[in-house]
């Protein structure tokens, strides 16, 4: 059984911008945050059948919420993130303290390199995908690479709505992928064409990639992505998936989804 | 011009970050040398890139630094080289820099300073007021002696082709006997012509170094080298005992190592020829006072001592005598010959594999060298241990000194 991180919503609000969706002005609603992540998790549970494991939430960092952002996690090595702003840096010793306590071994990269976790770097079933420029530096992929024994395949975020990986790209179980093309530089989309074949990846189509069509959470053949995408979810189907929409549109507000909400520990 | 270096790691390639950079570097306007590559073996192997960066202004270079470095180039830094202090006379730190025979800087306090007169297998060592470097033996360091130790702050200048387009220009190690050789010897005149030119003006600089054995006596080459420095070509002389020996037991005896050198036959008792000859030599006190009181009047050592050739002979384990100016103590010998390397712009050694591959140790890469011998191990040899400079020259001595001195204008 899959098992995800979560922290729920108890002090998640949008208290300053550090992404072009966050506006303090457009305050998230509280009670329909916590209704929307407990739909969330009620989903994964018994829709998708995950094993939920929740942190605690901590007052003052309201985006702790967003567990994809806490580090990376393979074969019992966990290597924490090292947040670009100083807003979210409050939420990695939290994030240390959980793998640490559930014995994961604890591995830092560099101090001055900016990393930001499972957001940034997503596996293929032959390689990982490692986004930078926006938040994560490329050099992290070289110290990672070393780490993981893996190949990592930096590519180029140049859309600063779409500021990690996750928000753009989302690799399926059985080898798909969902991605944005819009949000990767000319060379990046020339990498992710040339490595994946044409009818394995769905290029979604701008006004769902503005929903945040692809960050969505892939467990076996369930896929959890948020409203009002259409077209991502029949080609889902047609590929043999199970899409289950959910509202997730509070999160949106800071520029989160539902795969920014969850880390997968397997 | 300005330049910086850079270097790029990761999965580069599939990626295609190695070609983004290289193609940014041109599109803001300057161009590249990926001067190192290293491509991982396996997927989940890193490759390295060394990339040398050139634009033509400071400001150009640093649009060009500011445009990659997101894309992981890192701009390399520059370091101090690291030192430590001999613990004993005659020992160098654990981690001491072994040199090559290449120009060599090493990076003091943010200074690039020079290491002049390159010698490969020794240690650096500095001093540090006034600041200066040298390279400097194992054997003649002394106790807290500071030596360069590690690889930071230690840049090595890969050897330049000559300007002048002759067999040197092309620095291949001929080692067989069956290319034409001509060529060679014609351009060896060349530029002994050209030195001895220099010299007229500026007599202490540029100078031709012949390191020789005894073969050239026996095989008969001994009236052309004789010749060779009488018309002032060479300007050192690096021999053993022998060479001198049998040269001067010729101008006594007629005989080299007891064979007529007329005839080609043994003389009665003409083994002891070159015994008498050292004999009579130490009874005098040296070769020079020999040439100078008339005992010794022509030949390879005669015209050494008319023309002031700096001489160096070295001795050996298996020396007769030996001469009185034999240096029997081979660190002595060494430490002669590294004396008298500076200012060497051509060296010849000519069949001795001994002071030939002593000689290449000693001389810098910027020297051009031939290595003349009938052995075609001799050349390999010296190649095999660094002197990647030489020109190997598969012949008998004899013949390659005579067609030299006819290159030169020698009429015998």
């Amino acid at each position: 059984m899959s098992r995800v991180l979560m922290c729920p919503p108890d002090f998640y609000g949008i208290e300053y911008e550090i992404n072009p969706w966050m506006r303090v002005s457009n305050q998230s609603n509280g009670d329909h945050a916590k209704t929307q992540w407990k739909t969330l998790t009620r989903v994964l549970e018994n829709e998708v059948g995950a094993k939920l494991e929740f942190m605690e939430p901590v007052p003052g960092l309201p985006d702790l919420v967003f567990t994809a952002n806490a580090g990376v996690l393979h074969d019992g090595k966990a290597v924490p993130s090292q947040f670009r702003h100083p807003e979210r840096q409050g939420e990695e010793r939290h994030f240390i303290d959980w793998f640490t306590k559930k014995g994961y071994e604890v591995i830092n990269l560099d101090p001055e390199i900016d990393f930001e976790g499972a957001g940034d770097l997503l596996g293929l079933p032959d390689f990982w995908i490692g986004g930078y420029r926006q938040r994560s530096d490329i050099r992290a992929y070289v110290q990672l690479s070393e780490i993981f024994q893996k190949e990592i395949m930096p590519v180029e975020l140049v859309d600063q709505r779409f500021y990690h990986l996750d928000t753009c790209f989302c690799p399926l179980s059985g080898g798909e992928l969902l991605y944005f093309p819009s949000c990767f530089d000319t060379y990046a989309q020339t990498v992710l064409t040339s490595r994946i074949e044409q009818d394995k990846r769905f290029a979604v189509p701008p006004q769902e990639g503005e929903r945040f069509a692809c960050n969505a959470v892939c467990i076996d053949r369930h896929v959890v992505l948020p409203t009002g995408c259409p077209e991502t979810m029949a080609w889902l189907t047609q590929k043999g998936y199970t899409p289950h929409p959910v509202e997730l549109d509070e999160f949106l507000k800071a520029g989160g989804s539902a795969k920014c909400l969850t880390l997968a520990l397997d | 011009m300005v330049n910086q270096t850079v270097t790029l790691q990761g999965h580069i390639i599939d990626s295609l970050i190695l070609a983004k950079v290289l193609d940014t570097i041109l599109m803001v306007g300057g161009t590249f040398t990926l001067t190192e590559f290293t491509v991982g073996t396996k997927r989940e192997d890193l490759s390295h890139a060394t990339i040398r960066i050139e634009a033509s202004t400071p400001g150009l270079l640093q649009e060009i630094l500011t445009a990659i470095q997101p894309h992981g180039a890192v701009v390399e830094v520059e370091q101090d080289c690291t030192v430590m202090p001999a613990p004993a006379d005659g020992i160098l730190p654990e981690e001491f820099y072994a040199t090559s025979h290449l120009a060599t800087q090493i990076r003091w306090e943010g200074n690039w300073i020079d290491v002049p007169q390159p010698e490969m297998d020794l240690a650096i060592r500095v001093k540090t007021s006034p600041l200066s470097a040298n390279m400097v033996p194992m054997a003649s360091v002394i106790k807290g002696d500071l030596v360069v130790t590690g690889r930071k702050g230690i840049r090595v200048f890969p050897l330049e082709r000559p300007a002048e387009r002759d067999v040197f220009g092309f620095m291949e190690a001929l080692v067989s006997s069956e290319r034409p050789y001509r060529h060679v010897i014609a351009d060896v005149a060349k530029r002994m012509q050209a030195i001895k030119e220099r010299r007229t003006h500026n007599p202490i600089a540029p100078k031709v170094l012949l390191a020789g054995g005894p073969a050239i006596v026996h095989a008969g080459g001994r009236e052309a080298l004789a010749w060779i420095i009488q018309e002032g070509y060479i300007h050192v002389l690096f021999c053993g005992n022998a060479l001198a020996a049998h040269d001067m037991e010729a101008n006594l005896y007629g005989t080299s190592l007891g064979y007529n050198l007329g005839a080609g036959r043994s003389v009665p008792h003409g083994h002891e020829h070159h015994l008498r000859t050292i004999n009579r030599i130490r009874a005098i006190g040296s070769i020079h006072k020999a040439v100078e009181q008339g005992i010794i009047t022509e030949g390879i050592m005669a015209a050494c001592v008319d023309q002031q050739v700096h001489m160096v002979l070295a001795g050996t384990i298996r020396d007769d005598g030996p001469l009185p100016d034999v240096i029997t103590d081979s660190t002595k010998a060494q430490e002669a010959m590294r004396a008298a390397i500076p200012g060497v712009e051509l060296a010849l050694l000519v069949a001795s594999t001994l002071h030939a591959v002593a000689t290449g140790n000693l001389l810098p890469a910027s020297a051009p060298t031939v290595c003349v011998d009938i052995n075609p191990a001799v050349p390999t040899k010296l190649s095999d241990r660094g002197s990647f400079q030489a020109v190997g020259l598969v012949m008998d001595s004899s013949s390659f000194l005579g067609e030299l001195a006819r290159e030169l204008g020698w009429k015998g």
